[in-house]
């Protein structure tokens, strides 16, 4: 058995990581409340413009109607975007990202390059020798729509000029405090009936819609709209991925700050006996000594 | 018979619910659009917004956007918009001035603050006009007294 004075030191340092995990999941309480209110705000608008989309997806003759809509015959490159945090002591969130992309993509026929947004995504596609091209970190905490444009406009340009046939995004699903999904969705060109929560917001079922008129014309509207809401759809990832980092962390901050408890408790009661078992020695020394010293 | 009109901007839902006819800023000029209306996508100008539903007209303030129409439902996704009874007024008018006194300093150093500041006053424009026009007389204005 280890002795007081390293027992001590023990309980100690256990009582320091739990302050230190209890003060996260305090932060992390606060902060998964305000990106709660990001996500939650702009996912009628993103919901509704991926519909739109959809429904000009539906039309008849879609490949001839814009680039970014039109199937290509051969996919030689993939491209997948991967959303992770910045920071780890989020549980399993990070890791649980990658584990998804790889066995989603490691069987892909095609070459796959990777867009990683987050520190945390990158460091692991590295270390997994992934080819990435790009990384963004360091995003701002509930970003707005023209912080995180780029990587948007990042996905539709490498698709435009043929560098890549098709463009996955992989983020969490943002569902409860204490669920979460990874999920995947294609984003060019775009898949009907794909993947994700639009389901549940659409109201009819989406029948073969009639030819839409436009105006201006169709050439101006598809041009603006289609890399506009690929984007926007990028940036609702984003929201949903930092609310579930956050409540990721936060439980799994509050699982160790419990622990941490626990484990206090066990070694405060071994070191008591410890201590006592010292007292009780003491005190046959001295009455060993005494009882010497009488005869 | 009603035609289902949703309203979002891109942080909320603006309005939701069944009318009778909805008034849309077009890129090709004001439309109106009835239940049963062909399919169209088409993006907004800056301007205004009706809706109609039994007599009684709900105003809004569009920034641009696009709306898709559909048979029986016109969806509008704005860049801004806001309901005309919901317009601070002070406020917009203080946005104003602050865009006026930017631009009126003349030639830009920052080009992209030059561009967010020009549609800033177009914004506060709007929305001050709107209310001039359509907030009926007598309405508690806020922050005019």
């Amino acid at each position: 058995m280890a002795s007081a004075r390293e027992m001590r030191l023990r309980i100690k340092s256990v009582k320091n990581i739990s302050q230190v995990t209890r003060a996260l999941e305090t932060v992390s309480a606060s902060k998964v409340r305000k990106a709660i209110n990001a996500v939650t705000a702009t996912r009628a608008y993103a919901t509704k413009a991926w519909q739109v989309l959809k429904h000009v997806a539906e039309q008849p003759g879609r490949d001839s109607l814009h680039p970014l809509l039109a199937e290509r015959k051969a996919v030689n490159n993939t491209l997948v975007v991967v959303v992770t945090g910045d920071r780890g002591l989020a549980g399993a969130y990070n890791s649980n990202v990658i584990r998804f992309t790889a066995s989603r993509f490691d069987p892909n026929p095609a070459p796959v390059k990777y867009i990683a947004v987050g520190r945390k995504g990158r460091d692991l596609l590295i270390r997994r020798r992934k080819n990435v091209i790009a990384e963004f970190s360091n995003l701002p905490a509930a970003p707005t729509f023209a912080d995180v444009s780029s990587i948007g406009r990042l996905a539709v340009d490498e698709f435009m000029k043929g560098a890549v046939d098709e463009v996955y995004l992989v983020y969490t699903d943002f569902i409860s405090m204490s669920r979460q999904v990874t999920t995947v969705k294609k984003l060019l060109p775009l898949e009907l009936g794909g993947e994700g929560r639009v389901e549940e917001y659409e109201q009819k079922p989406a029948g073969p819609s009639a030819a839409y008129e436009y105006e201006p014309d169709m050439r101006v509207i598809l041009d603006e709209i289609i890399p506009r809401f690929t984007a926007l759809q990028v940036y609702q990832a984003i929201l949903e991925s930092q609310a579930s980092e956050h409540a990721a962390r936060m439980i799994a901050m509050r699982n160790a700050t419990d622990n941490a408890k626990e484990l206090v408790g066990a070694l405060q009661l071994a070191y008591n006996k410890v201590r006592q078992q010292a007292i009780t020695n003491d005190i046959l020394d001295i009455v060993g000594g005494a009882e010497a010293l009488a005869q | 018979m009603t035609i289902r009109c949703e309203i979002v901007s891109q942080d909320r839902t603006v309005f939701t619910g069944d009318v009778d006819i909805v008034v849309l800023p077009g890129a090709a000029g004001e439309m109106g659009i009835l239940p049963k209306h062909a399919p169209v996508l088409t993006t907004l100008k800056f301007g205004i917004i009706k809706v109609r539903k039994s007599g009684k007209e709900e105003i809004f303030t569009v920034a641009g956007g696009v709306a898709e129409v559909q048979p029986d439902i016109v969806t509008v996704l704005a860049d801004r918009a806001e309901n005309i009874q919901e317009i601070d007024v002070s406020r917009a008018e203080a946005a104003r001035r602050r865009a006026e006194e930017y631009l009126a300093k003349g030639t830009p150093v920052d080009t992209d603050r030059y561009l967010v500041m020009e549609a800033a006053l177009r914004r506060s424009n709007l929305r001050l006009d709107a209310v001039r026009r359509y907030r009926k007389s007598g309405m508690r204005i806020p922050g005019s007294e």
